[in-house]
């Protein structure tokens, strides 16, 4: 992957991401946060499309970017709590040099690994290959996609009736 | 100077990183829930990226990460759910006032 476009965008995404993500821990104002976090959904799914995963750059944007935001933001506005709102927990010093060791360790594994990367790849769209392979007969995935489809199913019932009130 | 997996995968340690950070160290219940949503999309880049450069013409890794997707999207549903109970019955999202099963 070496076109001067595909260097850029992964750069500018690259950055974007780590900002937004970096002001979604640092931004006191929980909403603010939730805004820089639709952001950051947005820009992994353009780095989905810079490794040619079209059809889960489309889903991102579906699911995270939208369904999930939405679900973010409605939650900020039922439960707002002025009292606990940007402050940290007694862990956040430990929580920073933890997150620190396993950045660096994670680094560490993946510039020392040897990796075996092909050298070819396919520029074609991946939502006819995905559908293929996930519905394919003998080596698909078919049970765990309809257990996932009854998962999410338990998780709707489950959802409404927590929140129910009677 | 071209982009490898090795750019993929520094990246997402740096998010699961942050995500983990924010997830240890945040007061209100929403805010852990979205370092743990940095977290999972953290992981979903890695997938994509082996799936790219390791196993190229198998798209195993990107059906991983739209299962990694499902499974975040069933857990933020019910998650919101439970913190919007709590805070109705206890009027607070701090997690660490909701402290009911300590000993």
């Amino acid at each position: 992957m070496s076109g001067a476009g595909i260097v850029i965008a992964f750069w500018v995404l690259a950055i974007t991401s780590v900002g937004s993500a970096l002001a979604v821990v640092w931004v006191r104002d929980i909403f603010r946060a939730a805004l820089f976090l639709v952001l950051c959904f947005a820009s992994v799914a353009g780095l989905y499309i810079t490794l040619n995963a079209d059809f889960l750059a489309a889903v991102q944007i579906l699911i995270y970017a939208g369904a999930i935001s939405i679900l973010l933001i409605f939650a900020i506005m039922l439960t707002r709590d002025t009292r606990s709102a940007g402050r940290s927990t007694y862990l956040r010093n430990p929580a920073f040099l933890i997150a620190l060791l396993l950045f660096i360790t994670l680094l560490f594994a993946v510039l020392n690994t040897d990796w075996q990367a092909v050298a070819q790849v396919g520029t074609e769209p991946s939502t006819t290959a995905i559908a293929q392979l996930l519905f394919d007969k003998t080596k698909g995935f078919v049970l765990p996609f309809e257990i996932a489809s009854v998962l999410l199913l338990v998780a709707m019932i489950g959802a409404i009736a927590l929140v129910k009130e009677d | 100077m071209t982009i490898g997996l090795e750019n993929y995968l520094v990246l997402a340690a740096i998010l699961f990183s942050i995500g983990l950070y924010g997830a240890l160290s945040k007061r209100n219940a929403v805010a852990v829930l979205m370092s743990i949503e940095i977290m999972l999309n953290a992981v979903n880049v890695t997938l994509v990226a082996f799936s790219r450069f390791v196993t190229s013409p198998v798209l195993t890794g990107q059906i991983f990460a739209i299962f990694v997707i499902t499974v975040a999207a069933a857990a933020a549903a019910v998650a919101l759910a439970v913190i919007i109970v709590i805070y109705r019955s206890r009027e607070t999202v701090d997690v660490e006032d909701i402290d009911l099963l300590r000993g």
